[in-house]
């Protein structure tokens, strides 16, 4: 006990029970495993990267079409527009929360839904566009990484959509309980997160991959 | 989109058809009879003995952190037999197979085993040895112990714990059903580019390994998230940083090393995937595809996965030393310090598995430099642990032997390594039997503290303490057999004997393959020793039971409270005054001092749908290996569905009344009180119930279990 002597109290009067300690906060331990959660989605994301990063030299696309061939930098942008707007739809929604609105966030979530749904409509015509000009998966290991990177992402945004319509269905039945508002605290984070990385996929695969 | 496949498939069963059915395989169709009638039989004694309710409530359902710590230890020591078994497989083949001359049976040209029979072997030997052995072993001792040390009721997510356990489950039942229908992976454990693409591995093997991983890497990533959030909010008061128990820092820092790695490993292996169903060019040979990126991905997850085994066993390591020196830990800091010095340089160290890729002396060199600072920090634990014992009272326990043995182990392990780091020695012992008895002994350290460990534990999670007689037969026996197998295959590899050889071409290396083989079936009796030991502990139960204190000795909080654990840990929330909080108040004399009165306490309900979730994704699982797409979407949908359904309904958990507690205490009390008379006064009395629980699930509208007491004094001084 000597290393540390100074900091234990005196055992007379130390206190050795907490009759009253109340436990931790159930919406910040459940925003803290939600925020390591998107940490290791995080790390999916940084290996799909780094995984197009070694498959993009010219060998990679093996004489085939690469992505400065076939990648529309303003299609791809106006699904930028249509994401971003969505967080903010979905940020509106949140402040609404605050205001203890329900109408406000079920709006808010509305727009952010619609907004979702134009981007995934927007990447599902591009893959099948791609699709009957032969680029596909199967065409060569560069183009197996920029789709499978990018469709990655689009099913992030899938799983969020469905998230959004299961937060409308519970705020609507159960009102805002800890439960319900600790999912939405944890769905916008899920939101944002997917938008940041979308700025990383629209920067260094599409654009990137234009100019190259 | 969806690759062409050799051989049938129709949309019903997939590629399923009873050709794949081994039922000609002399060793496997015998197995499969044992296997079921063994089934039969534990179905019919449960039936019997009518125990189907309490296992459905006490263990299926359960979200106890305690039990499901059990149920992960009991998988591991499961699966490790079946590793080992694997293990004894291997050795007899080699053993058997030696030069032009040696006989064959069973369609094998030398020994028992087809080539073809040994690589899935050795591959599900190595999977299942780190991923089903080592790591539900140690994620369940994290589970039980690292909440009772930081003096929580239970894990942060209780359910997201079940989920992670019956994950696990799932990937086990994926590989053992592996040995009926189809087959496994023949390109071994961490695989090869392109040997499992699917022109060269057109089989199922290479899709039940993969999908294997991707379920314990899920389990494992969920358990990891759980346990980091408890370490970081679940703590008592008092409970500072610097106060936390080493295992429980060890938990930490190796979970950050596990939510980390593993979606680098569920990338590589989602990629494999793509090439194999979707006719993607990752990792092919040709078409764009890049070999190495697999190789490198891989081990991007496997070795940081590496140090995510070994830092938990070096908390066991820690706890074990000071309880049987009768001293504080030496060097605290420095112990905590290294601990995350080895994960964060986990990261750096990967292309050491294969410096021979000739990436060029700059890149190995960095790697090379990167390994051998390992060492720094490896060598401040075992320098600690070393003085830890010195001028201790040592008390020679069977744990105690279990941790001094995986000392020994981790210098041997530990300067092999060493020797390996250095890219000119590497080169020259690259892929022989060398490298296999290094990082066996690596391995073999983290199975020394986990049988320490149930030793050392075991008494706290069950009220017994295990037999020290037939502890130390196994542990005398274990090791007799690791130094019989390991010597020579340290011997073998310097002569130049390389891995996985289901045939040995030199017929001098055939003693020394002897030798092995004798070490292994001295293994075999531990083995035995170890069920002898289970059988013996279980019959004297009533003998061996032990107080709060089993080892009279001991440090962390875990032992403050009573042995087997009550489900909600701690009557009453400890208040931590001192580092080795128990061990504080036994030198202080108010061990134990019990609570002045009790409240309200909430815990979890018990739940389903864990149970649910991980058995569709067992379906899923299959029905991706045979490619049988209704089954895959059907089993997906329904894991969805359940999990929003579950989010609806929710866990208001229920509330165990202070009268409840009160009257499960004094039974606790009364019984430590008769075994070793440690346990102090029951409080009188107790006290009313207050307003609200005393866990924040910020509920107050539950259903209570019984009705407050009446007022009472209730006094702790």
């Amino acid at each position: 006990m000597s290393g540390h002597a100074s900091n234990t109290p005196d055992p007379k009067t130390a206190v050795l029970w907490d009759t009253e300690y109340h436990g931790h906060d159930v919406i910040s331990t459940r925003s803290l495993g939600f925020f390591l959660y998107l940490l290791s989605d995080g790390m999916i994301f940084a290996t799909l990267f780094a995984a197009y990063g070694v498959l993009s030299y010219q060998h990679s696309y093996f004489g085939g079409p690469t992505p400065a061939d076939f990648v529309k930098p303003w299609y791809t942008f106006s699904q930028t527009i249509a994401l971003f707007l969505s967080v903010l739809a979905y940020g509106m929604g949140m402040t609404a929360l605050k205001r203890r609105s329900r109408g406000g966030l079920i709006n808010g979530l509305l727009g952010a839904f619609v907004l979702g749904v134009l981007f995934l409509v927007l990447d599902i015509h591009d893959v099948l566009d791609l699709a009957a000009h032969g680029i596909t998966v199967a065409a060569s290991g560069g183009i197996s990484a920029f789709i499978v990177l990018t469709q990655v992402h689009a099913a992030h945004i899938f799983f969020g959509l469905l998230w959004i319509l299961v937060m409308i269905y519970q705020v609507l039945r159960l009102g805002f309980t800890a439960d319900t508002v600790g999912r939405l605290l944890s769905l916008r984070m899920f939101w944002h997160f997917q938008a940041v990385v979308w700025v990383f996929v629209y920067i260094f695969v599409y654009l990137w991959g234009y100019m190259s | 989109m969806l690759v062409d496949l050799p051989g049938g498939w129709n949309p019903l069963l997939g590629r399923l058809a009873w050709s794949q059915i081994p039922y000609d395989n002399p060793i496997l169709a015998p197995l499969f009879v044992a296997v079921v009638l063994g089934g039969i039989a534990i179905v019919a004694l449960i039936t019997y003995y009518g125990k189907w309710g309490y296992l459905w409530k006490e263990w299926l359902t359960t979200v106890d952190h305690k039990k499901l710590g059990v149920m992960y230890i009991i998988i591991g020591l499961v699966m490790l037999f079946r590793g080992f078994v694997d293990g004894l497989m291997i050795r007899t083949q080699q053993a058997w197979a030696v030069g032009p001359d040696s006989s064959g049976v069973f369609g094998a040209l030398h020994g028992y085993l087809t080539p073809f029979h040994y690589g899935q072997v050795y591959s599900a030997h190595g999977l299942i040895m780190i991923l089903l052995a080592a790591t539900p072993l140690l994620v369940g001792f994290m589970n039980i112990i690292v909440p009772i040390q930081i003096g929580a009721r239970d894990m942060a997510y209780p359910y997201l714990n079940a989920l992670g356990l019956w994950i696990t489950a799932a990937g086990a039942a994926l590989i053992m059903a592996s040995l009926f229908v189809g087959n496994f992976a023949h390109n071994g454990w961490f695989g090869y580019a392109p040997i499992f693409e699917i022109q060269y591995s057109p089989g199922v093997g290479v899709d039940y390994w993969m999908w294997t991983l991707q379920l314990l890497a899920l389990g494992t990533t969920l358990g990891g998230i759980n346990l980091l959030v408890t370490i970081i909010k679940m703590r008592a008061p008092g409970m500072t940083w610097f106060r936390l128990p080493i295992f429980v820092w060890a938990s930490l820092s190796a979970n950050i090393i596990a939510l980390t790695s593993f979606p680098a490993l569920q990338v590589a292996l989602g990629l494999v995937a793509a090439d194999r169903y979707l006719g993607a060019h990752f990792f092919t040979a040709g078409l764009g595809g890049n070999l190495m990126l697999y190789t490198n991905l891989f081990w991007i997850w496997g070795h940081p996965e590496v140090y995510f085994v070994i830092l938990p066993a070096f908390g066991m390591m820690s706890e074990i030393f000071p309880v049987f020196s009768e001293k504080p830990l030496f060097g605290y800091i420095t112990m905590v310090l290294a601990s995350f010095a080895i994960a964060g340089v986990s990261w750096l160290v990967w292309l050491h598995h294969f410096f021979t890729m000739g990436a060029g002396p700059d890149v190995n060199s960095f790697f090379s430099v990167a390994t051998m600072l390992v060492g720094i920090p490896t060598g401040v634990k075992v320098f600690n642990w070393a003085f830890t014992m010195y001028r201790g009272r040592l008390t020679f326990t069977a744990a105690m032997l279990w941790a001094i043995g995986a000392l020994f182990l981790l210098l041997i392990g530990g300067l092999t390594g060493m020797m390996l780091a250095i890219p000119a020695i590497n080169y020259m012992v690259h892929n022989s039997v060398f490298v296999i008895a290094h990082f066996h002994s690596m391995l073999l350290v983290i199975v020394y503290a986990v049988f320490g460990s149930v030793i050392f534990w075991f008494p706290k999670v069950f009220g017994f303490k295990l037999d020290e007689f037939w502890a130390k037969t196994m542990f005398w026996l274990f090791t007799t057999g690791t130094v019989l197998v390991f010597v020579p295959m340290y011997m073998l590899g310097f002569m130049g004997m390389t891995r996985r050889l289901d045939y040995v071409f030199n017929v001098h290396w055939q003693p020394y393959l002897l030798v092995m083989e004798g070490g292994i079936v001295v293994y075999t009796l531990s083995v035995f020793a170890f069920f002898v030991l289970l059988y013996v502990s279980i019959r004297d139960r009533v003998k061996n039971r032990v107080g709060a204190d089993a080892w009279g000795t001991s440090r962390s909080l875990e032992w403050l409270t009573h042995s087997p654990v009550p489900f909600y840990n701690f009557a009453v929330t400890p208040h931590v005054n001192a580092r080795d909080e128990a061990a504080w108040r036994r030198a202080n004399g108010i061990a134990g001092v019990q609570p002045a009165k009790y409240v309200d306490i909430h815990m979890p309900n018990n739940t389903a749908v864990a149970l649910y979730i991980g058995a569709l994704t067992f379906v899923l699982g299959f029905a991706l290996t045979w490619r049988i797409w209704w089954l895959c979407l059907a089993s997906l949908v329904a894991i969805i569905v359940l999990m929003i359904v579950r989010s609806y309904r929710g866990d208001p958990g229920y509330i165990v009344t202070a009268a409840e507690l009160e009257r499960m205490e004094r039974e606790a009390i009364a019984r430590e009180r008769q075994i070793d008379g440690s346990a102090g006064e029951p409080v009188v009395g107790g006290a009313p119930a207050v307003g609200r629980p005393a866990m924040a699930y910020e509920r107050s509208d539950l259903p209570t279990t019984s009705t407050p007491p009446s007022m009472g004094p209730g006094a702790r001084h």
